[in-house]
């Protein structure tokens, strides 16, 4: 029977374990949540079979550690003339660990002059958070970077 | 629907030809769907799903927003600023509601 004892007891004990698989809290930084059916789906749908890129020229820059998870500032950009014949059509921001993977998509045009933008994302837990760019000669960049959430945001 | 008008910051002298920045602040509860009330229902999702900026009849910039973006949603893009004409910004969220701002460029 569980009772409250037994429940601290198996609680402590996996704790414990977890510790151990995890090293010493605080010291070493929480593992990245794993990455949930809907992102694996929704990032598949979103390359359709092209093979994307990092060369570094997608910069998606967030705090490599939160506090709170409901405002976590967030800036993608890509350089780029944005001419014509050299451009970037869209950039889509994705969670790997929020109960909805999609978080946004940006559309740039000729008269966005940079493909820059800044934003705030909610995020539930530790997870990496994804940016993928859709550049006008086909091409594909895909990025990724960590974040470290102490408090997830509520209620996602 | 948004409490109040939506904050919005221009450069203060714009220049033909310029790139310039322009910050959105909306006032909005972005309320995820996924979460209960006291009483176990769920909450439905209500989100400013679409944002959009024109210049004149021509698109600057466009997002699609999910339940991820914040609480009042706070979004800062760039625009070529071709010469004087007015950039159209709307916000368009779960409810219907519409929310659009007309701001005439003062270029010089």
């Amino acid at each position: 029977m569980l009772n409250r004892r037994t429940f601290l007891l198996e609680g402590s004990a996996a704790a414990a374990v977890l510790a151990l698989l995890v090293g010493i809290p605080g010291v070493r930084a929480e593992p990245a949540a794993a990455e949930t059916p809907e992102f694996k789906t929704t990032l598949e749908t979103l390359l359709a079979n092209a093979k994307p890129h990092d060369d570094g020229s997608l910069v998606l820059d967030l705090p490599e550690s939160v506090d709170n998870g409901d405002y976590v500032p967030v800036a993608l950009a890509v350089e780029s003339p944005m001419t014509a014949e050299n451009h970037v059509k869209a950039v889509h921001l994705l969670s790997t660990a929020n109960p909805r993977a999609a978080v946004a998509t940006f559309r740039f045009t000729l008269l966005s002059g940079k493909a820059r933008v800044t934003s705030r994302m909610r995020l539930a837990k530790t997870q990496d958070v994804v940016a993928v760019a859709e550049l006008s000669d086909g091409r594909i960049l895909l990025t990724r970077r960590k974040v470290d959430v102490k408090v997830g945001g509520c209620g996602i | 629907m948004m409490k109040k008008p939506p904050r919005i910051k221009l450069p203060d002298t714009i220049n033909t030809g310029e790139i310039i920045e322009i910050k959105t602040l909306a006032t909005h509860i972005m309320e995820t769907g996924n979460r209960k009330d006291a009483a176990g229902n769920v909450i439905p999702r209500d989100i400013i799903h679409t944002f959009t900026a024109r210049f004149e009849d021509q698109e600057v910039f466009s997002a699609t927003l999910g339940s991820g973006v914040a609480a009042n949603p706070y979004i800062a893009f760039f625009m070529r600023v071709p010469g004087p004409g007015t950039l159209t910004l709307t916000w368009l969220d779960d409810e219907g509601t519409t929310t659009v701002e007309k701001l005439p460029l003062n270029v010089s």
